[in-house]
């Protein structure tokens, strides 16, 4: 934070501090990014966060409008029309919502139309449930969108904010996922720091969203041609577009460190903002977790570390695109390592982000022993002792003893 | 709502590989994937114009004394053949072209 801005606030009566819920917190960074259009459906465990920014709206303290809509395909079909006439928009979903964005919200990228979404996480159907896990936003992790996990409610509202710096960045122009744990973060209480407007407002700047695809007859262009098929010129401009689209994937890596350390250098808190890595100095193994779970995996590590053994962690928070070097670069340092997911890759049997692991560390030149962990899933809790219990396994994981099986650690809870 | 408006708009100030966007008309017309054409009988034609009310790419030109078809425009649905009262219109395979 600069002198000048800690003067301000000093001058300010403003409250800077807030006790709020996670979806509280997104909708607190919703408000701060200052989008146009809000279009938000309802679901568990999203649905306070639309009824926070209904409030907001109704008391105008958000100047934006809310598009009431049937559903989510209704949601991101219009949303991307506010998008392509300059607006800056938002929506949250989760699970079954998800899955019924997904036509709409595939073509989103194509588009490469920079909105943010809040994925307030949870499991997939069936067996029904209504409560968090990853498995929505894991099944869309190849649609195209950029995947950040969060780890407390604070880290929800920044990454709020800095995700429309993110989206909007000349050389990325994709949408953002924030993706936090629903349940766990969603309802999760705790004190937060709230930026004041005006330094959001000069930190983000106006919205940028249609310079490049727009509704506007002074821009007359026909948006989404149909493209590909195999004559004339279809191949080569489908192949354009989507070289264009993976490049913008690859730069995101670039932008999203760059936006997290001037967030950093501008309201005083850093997170780390593709991979961080936790008391791997000296570590022999590391778990690798993502999302809310490493709070508690921390605590795990550090009594692992009191009771002299060799533990360290590398959280994974943004997922898409994956930060492949960050991670060879984390792996590198250990000679084993467990992976714990809350969602499952049913066609690999272990989880999604073992899987990518495993992709890393060929990366990283490495064959080590590692063991996929699943747990977490439909809202079981995944305590310090299910993570000390995955550190031992870690430890005496074995070369060549690479999981036939994930290791389920809510199976007999 | 801030609108980005300019007033020269010039399609090369962006990247061509970004977006999918298209800046020149495409000369391609519904006649041009056609596999089936409407022939008028005009003797059966009473000129009551259902094919003309039905026809959903408006191809249907009205002439004195019957109405014909735009094969420009005309994508061979057979929609007014279906709905024609007097049987009048039959749908012929394009054939040679």
């Amino acid at each position: 934070m600069t002198t000048a801005t800690r003067e301000s606030r000093l001058a300010s009566n403003k409250p800077r501090f807030a006790v709020c819920e996670g979806n509280e917190a997104a909708a607190i960074g919703v408000g701060l990014a200052r989008p146009d259009v809000v279009a938000v459906y309802p679901i568990t465990p999203q649905s306070s966060l639309v009824e926070h920014l209904s409030q907001m709206i109704a008391d105008g303290r958000l100047q934006a409008d809310l598009m009431n809509v049937e559903g989510e395909h209704a949601v991101m079909s219009g949303l991307q029309g506010v998008a392509l006439a300059g607006g800056r928009t938002f929506t949250a979903t989760c699970g079954p919502g998800l899955a019924f964005m997904f036509e709409p919200y595939v073509r989103t990228p194509g588009l490469r139309l920079p909105m943010v979404a809040s994925l307030v996480t949870r499991d997939l159907l069936s067996p029904q449930c209504v409560w968090g896990g990853q498995q929505d936003a894991m099944v869309v992790r190849d649609a195209g969108w950029i995947q950040m996990y969060c780890e407390t409610v604070q880290e929800i509202l920044d990454t709020t904010i800095m995700a429309y710096k993110i989206a909007e960045h000349r050389d990325v122009m994709l949408p953002v996922n924030v993706c936090h744990d629903g349940n766990y973060l969603s309802f999760g209480v705790t004190r937060v720091e709230l930026p004041d407007q005006q330094d959001v407002d000069e930190w983000l700047g106006p919205p940028a969203t249609n310079w490049h695809i727009a509704l506007d007859p002074l821009r007359p262009m026909g948006v989404d041609p149909l493209t590909g098929g195999a004559g004339g010129a279809g191949p080569r401009n489908f192949v354009r577009y989507r070289k264009g689209q993976c490049r913008g994937m690859q730069n995101a890596l670039r932008v999203i460190a760059e936006v997290h350390a001037t967030w950093g250098e501008r309201f005083g808190r850093a997170h780390a903002p593709l991979v961080e890595e936790y008391r791997l100095d000296g570590a022999e193994y590391a778990l690798v977790t993502i999302g809310s779970m490493t709070g508690a995996a921390k605590d795990a590590v550090d009594l692992a570390r009191d009771r002299g053994e060799a533990a360290g962690l590398i959280k994974i928070k943004t997922f898409r695109p994956f930060p492949l070097r960050a991670m060879a670069e984390a792996l590198a340092k250990v000679k084993r390592v467990g992976v714990v997911d809350r969602s499952v890759s049913f066609g690999w049997n272990c989880g999604p982000v073992y899987q990518e692991t495993l992709g890393a560390l060929y990366h990283a030149g490495k064959a080590i022993p590692a063991v996929s962990f699943i747990g977490g899933l439909a809202g079981a809790d995944i305590t310090v002792e299910h993570f000390a219990r995955a550190i031992a396994l870690t430890r005496e994981a074995k070369a060549g003893a690479a999981a036939d099986e994930p290791v389920w650690l809510n199976e007999n809870d | 709502m801030q609108r980005q408006s300019r007033d020269h708009f010039d399609a090369s100030t962006i990247p061509d590989d970004l977006a999918p966007i298209a800046t020149v008309l495409s000369g391609m017309l519904p006649g041009d994937w056609r596999s089936l054409r409407p022939l008028i009988d005009r003797l059966k034609c009473v000129k009551c114009g259902l094919c003309w009310l039905y026809c959903p790419v408006q191809c249907v030109v009205e002439k004195p004394r019957w109405f014909e078809f735009d094969l420009a425009v005309c994508k061979g649905c057979g929609i007014c053949a279906q709905e024609c009262p007097h049987r009048a219109i039959a749908m012929v395979e394009e054939a040679g072209r």
